[in-house]
């Protein structure tokens, strides 16, 4: 399990995370061990590492993806920070599409990579992003391989080959449950699938933004979201919501009493996690933490000024 | 003239599907307060139990964020655009 000491590329440095059991925030279940894989270990800060990865090296390898073409998707942030750190790695130009008010430091941090930016109206949030994405993409077929995080089966493929497996790999059969938020749903589709070949059953939630408007950044409330094509709503054996406020009361949490600082989704994952603990009271309960908190500070004031 | 209030997409259902709606007020306060009249249940996806703006939710009157400025007091006039928009962009 463990990472190679030397490497020949940031490649390899994908995947193989650590996963940590949450003693604190969990002691008001002790028959409940609690275990968060830390996914913000690999090389670009984020899960979203497994899933680029995976899109590129097989699109590469059946050869959708050129050095003749511009790798394109509509992301905010993780997956575009993942595609630039690989597509320079490994020689391919990147193109990203996102809502014009993300940070100016997610701008900076993927345009430091060379990666070229283009920018979909703020009120239509993602959606609008996936939606301008498609249209430039449509105009110009050539130009561009369109990865399509929300549409390609590599996506969730990441986390059947690599996090499903190293869950199972790490805590053995001690797992009775894992459960993660939904976002483009690939790693909740990828583990889900590998821990149900398990020998004995694993349940496995997915969780949601309870609100139509919210606050967690990288989830999805499938109802009044573009429906990604890799989600199948019947795979997980459980859906369950958490609010915005109680994934951010989490995050508060786990960085005072874990020394986690972690991004709102780990927050909400992690109250799921929890409300899992209480009902269970006996078992072993495994969750995601999908990003760091410092990829969430908010801007400063000259930065909150917007050209609509 | 009324004050012209942009709504993000997750809120359309609220208001007919409409991007824009018209609310009239002299604090952004009375704004919401106004837009809960004709649009029920929109104060509650904007404001917490306590009437604060939610943690999540951005109010900007023109191009200033309201916490900036007075947030739920901050005055508006006539002609002012006030404009809804989540924290996050949405998924990754």
């Amino acid at each position: 399990m463990a990472r190679p000491a030397r490497m020949n590329s940031i490649v390899e440095a994908v995947g193989n995370t650590p996963l940590i059991r949450l003693r604190n925030v969990a002691r008001e279940t002790p028959g409940v061990k609690v275990y968060l894989k830390l996914e913000y270990m690999n090389p670009g800060g984020s899960v979203k590492d497994r899933p680029a990865l995976q899109m590129m090296l097989d699109a590469i390898q059946d050869g959708r993806l050129t050095k003749d073409k511009i790798l394109i998707d509509a992301t905010s942030g993780n997956t575009g920070v993942a595609y630039s750190i690989f597509g320079a790695a490994l020689g391919y130009r990147v193109a990203l599409v996102m809502p014009g008010n993300v940070s100016q430091a997610r701008k900076d941090i993927t345009q430091a990579y060379g990666t070229e930016l283009i920018f979909s109206d703020p009120m239509e949030q993602s959606d609008g992003a996936i939606r301008h994405c498609r249209e430039l993409v449509a105009d110009n077929p050539d130009k561009y391989f369109y990865s399509d995080q929300y549409r390609n089966p590599s996506n969730p493929r990441a986390h059947y080959l690599g996090t499903g497996q190293e869950i199972l790999d790490q805590v053995g059969d001690e797992i009775t449950h894992f459960v993660t938020g939904l976002g483009t749903s690939g790693t909740m589709m990828g583990v889900t699938r590998r821990l149900h070949e398990h020998s004995r059953k694993i349940e496995c939630i997915a969780a949601q933004p309870a609100e139509a408007l919210h606050g967690l950044e990288g989830l999805k409330h499938m109802a009044s979201s573009i429906v990604p094509e890799i989600y199948d709503e019947g795979l997980p054996d459980e859906h369950m919501t958490v609010a915005t406020e109680e994934g951010w009361d989490m995050a508060d949490r786990l960085a005072i009493e874990e020394g986690l600082h972690l991004g709102h989704s780990a927050g909400a994952n992690v109250a799921a996690a929890l409300k899992i603990a209480e009902r269970i009271q006996q078992g072993c309960v495994v969750t995601i933490a999908c990003d760091r908190g410092d990829r969430y500070f908010a801007p400063m004031r000259w930065e909150k000024h917007y050209d609509w | 003239m009324a004050i012209t209030v942009r709504i993000p997409t997750p809120l359309r259902t609220l208001t007919e599907g409409k991007d824009e709606v018209e609310a009239s007020g002299t604090s952004v306060r009375q704004v919401i307060d106004d837009l809960e009249k004709n649009y029920p249940g929109l104060k509650d996806r904007l404001c917490d139990d306590k009437g604060g703006v939610r943690r999540f939710v951005n109010i900007y009157q023109n191009e200033e964020d309201i916490r900036f400025l007075d947030n739920l007091e901050t005055t508006v006039k006539d002609g002012d655009a006030i404009s809804i928009v989540p924290a996050i962009a949405g998924g990754h």
